[in-house]
């Protein structure tokens, strides 16, 4: 009995000190999905590691989810593309030194039969036509920049997306990869960003149907945790990142990445 | 249709080629699940073992729930588990959330309840066949637990197998608690999970045939050693 | 160590589900004998033993040894022998581990299967020893205890003759080494062989406490007579 409880002990220690080893030089970045699944971190990210040696660790999840895991001081640096939840962030003394980093673009996607007609380049004229023709529309409905954005649009489309909830309007609740995935099955219309867009592979009927209205257009900032709310944040790792990511260096390497040959993010820091 | 085989495909290629990347990610999962699995049966074997010997008011209703919470969601115990570890929460200061130390921890507790439960129940039949034998000689109920323990290995090792299966195929605790970094806590099944999103479904499910591969494997290995030993020594 | 003998049995019911499985019985067994409980199935005996042995606790009525901790000094050997999943040795060490031996237990076992005949089987698993091999092993594993009292309860039911030879000629040697011997048979040629004193059991009540020559040459009720003859008695 005893020999077992020692063994599991220096097991325990085993795992927690090879946790260790790695606790050098590293900071965990609070991130969405949408970013993750495009591919970007899996570019820039090595080019930092080797100009610096810092190791950093993102954990994606959606804007919302990702803000709240800041907040309660379990990243040191947050990086999400939603404006206004950003600024309550800094607001309320959870961020600091907010910069802006990059935009991407929003499309719509839609099945290529475009029952509602709503192909061209006029994002608000394009969901009131969903709206009308009741054509189905698969939303995120799960808080994060993206989903914001959706819901700011059909706000100016001033319609309420909420009447044709459980008919028309098909919330996932989930990221925006599994929702394309279920915008695909179903056939549906959906709002995505690009880049997310480019790297999905399983597209089935769907294909791009919106885009170019400068109206579309996703911005990314990027946050220091609040070292004087969470002590523990690295706050000197922390700034490193930002202070490369909105260098020129690191604007550049934004501004290299390419799915398929295009540019996915337009580095626009200091703009 | 298509997929599934093209999958198989896949999964047979990854495996052949054997795949830095998803050795990695095998390696990790095994050591996760396998340390949950150290840590809860340490713990579950002599509760469960206790239980089955114990008797007092309210015994029922204990074993009840012990029973239910084998059906725990992993996604609430690892909201629970996270809400613990978050620097936030009361073990904050460990600083092991979004390590695999946490995905640890979340799969133990979750895994505790299977092992512990099935557990009492072996224990208590054994029980049933030793009670006489073992008071005649006046064992104490700790030292009738250790014999139990013991002597009923082969069935317990199937309750701990069992607790195995379940931590290494589940993905909403380690979602939560490990964030799926890519290098530092990405499991086999954040992996199939993250393929599944970016709508990579062939790559999805051929890593998840690689898993499967090897969890079945790994109850093959345990089958031989059990019926080697059940043969031996009876 | 002081002696646990005489003991003395005053008025025992045992009562299953309102059933008188058991009823008023009195008796007192002294040091030196060997005692056979005789009587056709469903007559009690077993019950009787367990109650002796302190297994069962009576609905009314008193058992009362002459020394505290009286289990101590006594030991049951069942119809069919319970061992655990490891060798023979082990199984007389874990008794007299449980027991609380200090130190030589290894020899000690080895002492208690050598007596037993079955010294070259010490390393061998319990379990796959032959009926009457792990009844010996049963025996020895009492023997080693040094026992003051040995219940047995229809030790050789289930054996074939040259086993059952074998285990009667153990019992006869531990009780020849200064064991009491309290045992239950069914087998009328069993008792005459063993006994020298009989107790003889009908539907729960002690119809007759006698010396094993007078039960069978002078049955003192037509009970024990037809039993003796070899009627079905209900």
């Amino acid at each position: 009995m005893v020999k077992a409880a020692l063994r599991v002990f220096a097991l325990a220690t085993l795992i927690a000190s090879s946790s260790a080893q790695a606790q050098e030089k590293f900071i965990v970045v609070a991130s969405t999905t949408s970013t993750q699944d495009a591919g970007l971190f899996g570019h820039i990210l090595p080019m930092f590691k080797a100009k610096t040696g810092i190791d950093v660790r993102v954990v994606a999840q959606g804007t919302g989810q990702a803000l709240a895991t800041a907040r309660k001081g379990d990243a040191d640096v947050v990086f999400v593309h939603d404006k206004l939840a950003e600024a309550k962030f800094v607001e309320e003394g959870f961020g600091v030194d907010r910069r802006e980093v990059m935009y991407n673009d929003f499309v719509i996607v839609g099945p290529k039969a475009d029952p509602a007609k709503v192909a061209g380049k006029d994002v608000i004229a394009a969901l009131k036509k969903i709206a009308a023709a009741k054509s189905p529309f698969a939303s995120r409905g799960d808080k994060s920049g993206t989903h914001a954005a959706e819901l700011r649009y059909w706000a100016e489309a001033a319609v309420d997306p909420q009447t044709g909830k459980g008919t028309w309007y098909r919330e996932t609740g989930s990221g925006m990869g599994p929702t394309l995935n279920t915008a695909s099955a179903m056939n549906a219309y959906a709002f995505t960003d690009r880049g997310t867009w480019l790297s999905f592979r399983n597209r089935g009927e769907l294909s791009i149907l919106v885009e170019g209205d400068t109206r579309l257009f996703n911005q990314y900032g990027i946050m220091l945790v609040n070292p004087a709310r969470h002590a523990h944040v690295k706050k000197d790792l922390g700034q490193r990142f930002i202070d490369w990511i909105t260098s020129p260096e690191g604007q550049s390497a934004i501004a290299s990445y390419k799915v398929s040959g295009e540019q996915l993010f337009f580095p626009n820091f200091g703009k | 249709m298509q997929e599934i085989s093209q999958s198989l495909g896949l999964a047979l290629q990854m495996v052949l080629g054997l795949d830095a990347n998803l050795v990695a990610i095998a390696a990790l999962s095994l050591k996760v699940s396998g340390s949950a699995v150290l840590v809860a049966s340490a713990l579950a074997l002599p509760f469960g073992a206790w239980l089955a010997l114990a008797r007092f008011p309210g015994r029922d209703a204990v074993i009840a729930i012990l029973n239910g919470m084998m059906g725990l969601p992993p996604v609430v115990v690892g909201l629970l588990v996270y809400l613990l570890l978050s620097r936030a929460g009361p073990l904050g200061s460990l600083g092991i959330l979004f390590t695999p130390a946490a995905m640890s921890v979340a799969q133990a507790v979750l895994i505790f309840p299977i092992i512990a439960a099935l557990t009492r129940q072996i224990i208590e039949d054994g029980w049933e066949e030793y009670r006489e034998q073992l008071t005649s000689l006046n064992a104490t109920r700790w030292q009738s637990a250790k014999a139990l323990l013991w002597d009923m290995r082969f069935s317990l090792s199937t309750g701990v197998l069992a607790g195995f299966g379940r931590a290494i195929a589940e993905v909403g605790a380690v979602m939560i608690v490990g964030g799926n970094i890519d290098g530092v806590t990405r499991v086999m099944t954040t992996a199939i999970a993250l393929e599944t999103s970016k709508g990579d479904l062939p790559l999805a499910l051929g890593l998840g045939v690689v898993l499967i591969t090897l969890v079945v494997l790994i109850n093959l290995a345990a089958q031989a050693v059990k019926s080697y030993a059940k043969r031996r020594y009876g | 160590m002081s002696t646990i003998l005489p003991l003395v049995v005053r008025d025992l019911t045992f009562t299953i589900a309102g059933n008188p499985v058991i009823r008023d019985v009195s008796l007192d067994l002294i040091a030196g004998s060997r005692t056979v409980v005789l009587g056709p199935n469903g007559a009690g005996k077993s019950v009787l033993l367990r109650l002796l042995h302190g297994l069962l606790v009576p609905t009314s009525g008193t058992v009362r040894w002459s020394a505290g901790e009286s289990r101590r000094h006594q030991a049951m050997v069942f119809q069919r022998p319970v061992m655990l999943r490891r060798s023979a040795l082990a199984n007389i060490r874990f008794a007299l581990d449980v027991a609380g031996a200090d130190g030589e237990t290894e020899a000690r076992a080895r002492e208690a299967m050598d007596r037993v005949g079955l010294a070259h089987l010490a390393d061998r698993p319990a379990r796959v020893l032959s009926g009457g091999e792990q009844q010996r092993l049963a025996l020895a594993r009492a023997w080693a205890l040094q026992p003051q009292v040995l219940f047995l309860d229809e030790p050789t039911a289930s054996l074939d003759p040259a086993a059952t030879r074998a285990v009667e000629d153990v019992i006869t040697a531990m009780h020849a080494a200064g064991t009491t011997i309290v045992m239950t048979t069914h087998d009328i040629g069993q008792a005459r062989r063993l006994a020298t004193d009989v107790l003889f059991l009908h539907q729960g009540r002690l119809m007759e406490a006698t010396p094993a020559n007078d039960f069978f040459q002078q049955p003192r009720s037509a009970e024990a007579a037809a039993f003796i003859r070899g009627e079905l008695l209900w």
